[in-house]
């Protein structure tokens, strides 16, 4: 049974003209910079009372849903049904493979419209800032995940697999999605959106024992229920905890809100059952435990182990944080993925930027001492949070854009050109813009292939190939 | 007047209910014991033929099941829904602003509503996988359910579904609703 999103019912007043009674000619212009869950979901509740154009680096939209949603996890992705009926909206265009703050400035973009929306979430990655973090076998889970979804930077990243240990640093669900589809069996994945190279590597791989170590203990890890059993009924793997984390948890459980009550009921059960001890693989969570060197191998030339520092915690509630006790503990490994986080970087000096948080300072999602400048998503809160979390976050600025419209203190009483004037820019700098009806052959071309290798689509995992595509 | 209604709702009911299933066990107009026997002879002087046992209201009231939806400024929409309809999908049909991103998948919480304490009990216990995906809603209270799971029954009728208020513009004095 198709269930359509919100579109559904805001076409309906959009077919009216909406709030304002608008046509297609006139009336409010917003732009927003980037073409994932954040931009889509803004311009789906603007769309009421304005015309939006959504401008994308990327010739593809629909951002961390195609490159950050696990492949095993396809109903997460039913989102992008929602998404493409907003795109498909008389009064929205999209605008792929426009890369805002190189070809086409955040000013040039503020003067052809009335308001601007960042959406552009976070690219960059927290670094563990540890020596030995360079060497050959380290990799972020965002490159990770990025090689595995198809991401065409992350093409060429060629992990190698043929280690037995892997450790993961971070404990939230991009690290379990990594752990996942390090041990998942080859069925699991091969009639998935994976990449062709990945699958084939992963089916080669010989890794089977992941560490999931985070710094501080069982009652703050930051993943989810969904992802935790996930891990705990995947076929052929056994887990292996430590019964030493988990003293004076049983205690606790009581106390607990529902939700981390029952992540914690859940990992006492792992530890206690353990699971097939003829598995041939196996996971675990190590707590108390933070990076503090990554050591290269006898040659010097790659990473073979890491060199963690065990914690103790302080502090109680919301704050405990956890502090060194000076012991320390070596784990040989081959390979090593951070995943404790990813970063926005700055997209135009004329932007506000807060360094120390690598978020857009705003309130409540308009920019800080810019107006008409507004931000949503993980740019805007940090990027933390589902799609779930950023749909209302998302709904939270358009709302407060239109209050503001409403109040007057967007001047729209003069015309802007929009994406008229920004569209012949682009032009005279030579940049081939991609609409939503040239990503839709883009699209057909990737399930065409996936059919014939027995899978969902094979994406393309290169800009050019997609241009060529989308003539 | 309304009696012959009444009859003709009940027959064109069993003449659908008849091309879904042959099996008097399930039909409806049985087990409310109102049950014609029109199915048997080929619906023929369907006039003759009222309802004995039960009122003809009963009748034409027992697949309609009346559902409020209190939406986010708290504007009470009442809907007319019949038994059988998923929850996620009347909100849409009525234009309320409930979003199902994972369209109905139980891969996110976007259906989320709170449901009328009477009611709720009424409700088949949910999965563990609808319960993980709860655990991730913002505001869970006791009385939480995701509407993609809802199936309106003849009990739920009455019902009220009320939308959180998940924004944080909405608690300006700084209140936080208690967490489950």
């Amino acid at each position: 049974m198709k269930i359509h999103g919100l579109s559904s019912a805001s076409r309906c007043l959009a077919a009216e003209g909406g709030v304002r009674g608008l046509s297609s000619s006139s009336g409010p212009r917003v732009c927003i910079v980037g073409g994932g869950p954040a931009g889509f979901y803004t311009a789906q509740q603007l769309l009421k009372d304005a015309a939006v154009d959504i401008y994308e680096r990327l010739p593809v939209p629909f951002g961390l849903v195609r490159f950050g949603v696990a492949p095993d996890h396809p109903e997460v992705k039913n989102v992008i049904n929602t998404f493409t009926q907003t795109a498909q909206h008389e009064r929205c265009s999209f605008h792929g493979n426009v890369n805002v703050g190189k070809d086409v400035t955040i000013d040039e973009l503020r003067q052809a419209y009335h308001a601007v929306v960042l959406s552009y979430g976070a690219e960059g990655n927290r670094s563990m800032g540890i020596p030995g973090e360079d060497l050959p076998g380290v990799f972020s889970a965002k490159d990770f995940v990025g090689w595995y979804n198809g991401l065409p930077s992350n093409k060429e990243l060629h992990p190698d697999l043929s280690f037995e240990t892997a450790v993961i640093l971070g404990q939230g669900n991009v690290a379990l999605d990594v752990a996942r589809i390090l041990l998942a069996p080859v069925e699991m994945l091969k009639e998935t959106d994976i990449t062709q190279n990945a699958l084939e590597a992963l089916a080669g791989s010989k890794v089977r024992r992941v560490l999931i170590v985070g710094r501080r203990g069982p009652l703050q890890i930051a993943c989810t229920i969904k992802e935790l059993r996930e891990m705990v009924n995947l076929p052929n793997t056994r887990a292996d905890m430590l019964p030493a984390d988990f003293e004076g948890i049983a205690e606790a459980l009581k106390d607990l809100p529902r939700p981390r009550k029952r992540l914690t009921e859940l990992m006492m059960k792992a530890v206690k059952e353990g699971g097939d001890d003829k598995a041939e693989k196996c996971w675990g969570l190590r707590f108390f435990r933070s990076p503090v060197e990554v050591l290269a191998g006898a040659d010097e030339k790659r990473a073979a182990g890491i060199r963690l520092a065990l914690n103790k915690l302080e502090g109680s509630g919301e704050s405990v944080r956890a502090e060194v006790t000076g012991q320390l503990e070596d784990v040989d490994c081959g390979l090593i993925i951070s995943s404790i986080g990813y970063k926005s970087i700055p997209i135009d000096p004329a932007v506000p930027f807060d360094p120390r948080r690598a978020i857009v300072p705003n309130e409540m999602g308009r920019v800080q001492d810019t107006a008409g400048l507004y931000c949503s998503g993980w740019v805007k809160r940090g990027p933390t949070g589902v799609i779930a979390t950023t749909m209302n976050d998302s709904f939270d600025t358009a709302r407060v854009l239109i209050q503001d419209m409403e109040a007057g203190k967007l001047d729209l009483s003069v015309n802007k050109p929009g994406a008229q004037a920004i569209t012949a820019l682009l032009q005279t700098r030579g940049v081939r813009m991609v609409l939503f009806s040239q990503w839709e052959k883009i699209n057909a071309e990737e399930e065409k292939r996936g059919k014939s290798l027995g899978k969902a689509r094979e994406k393309l995992l290169d800009v050019d190939e997609m241009l060529c595509r989308a003539k | 007047m309304a009696a012959f209604t009444a009859v003709r709702a009940a027959v064109s009911f069993t003449q659908r209910f008849v091309r879904v299933s042959r099996d008097c066990s399930v039909c409806p107009l049985y087990r409310l014991n109102v049950c014609t026997g029109a199915a048997v002879d080929g619906f023929s002087a369907p006039n003759r033929r009222l309802p004995k046992r039960a009122g003809w209201v009963d009748l034409l009231l027992y697949s309609r099941v009346n559902v409020v939806f209190i939406d986010r400024s708290g504007q009470r929409i009442p809907v007319k829904a019949r038994v059988g309809d998923n929850a996620l999908h009347l909100a849409h049909k009525h234009g309320i602003e409930l979003e199902g991103a994972c369209e109905a998948s139980l891969a996110c919480s976007t259906c989320h509503v709170y449901v009328s304490s009477e009611h709720y009990e009424k409700l088949p216990e949910p999965e563990e996988r609808e319960d993980d995906m709860l655990d991730m809603a913002p505001m869970l209270q006791e009385n939480s359910r995701l509407s993609c799971q809802i199936i309106l029954t003849p009990e739920l009728d009455g019902m009220e579904l009320t939308l959180p208020k998940v924004t944080r513009n909405f608690y300006v004095d700084g209140h936080v609703p208690k967490p489950h």
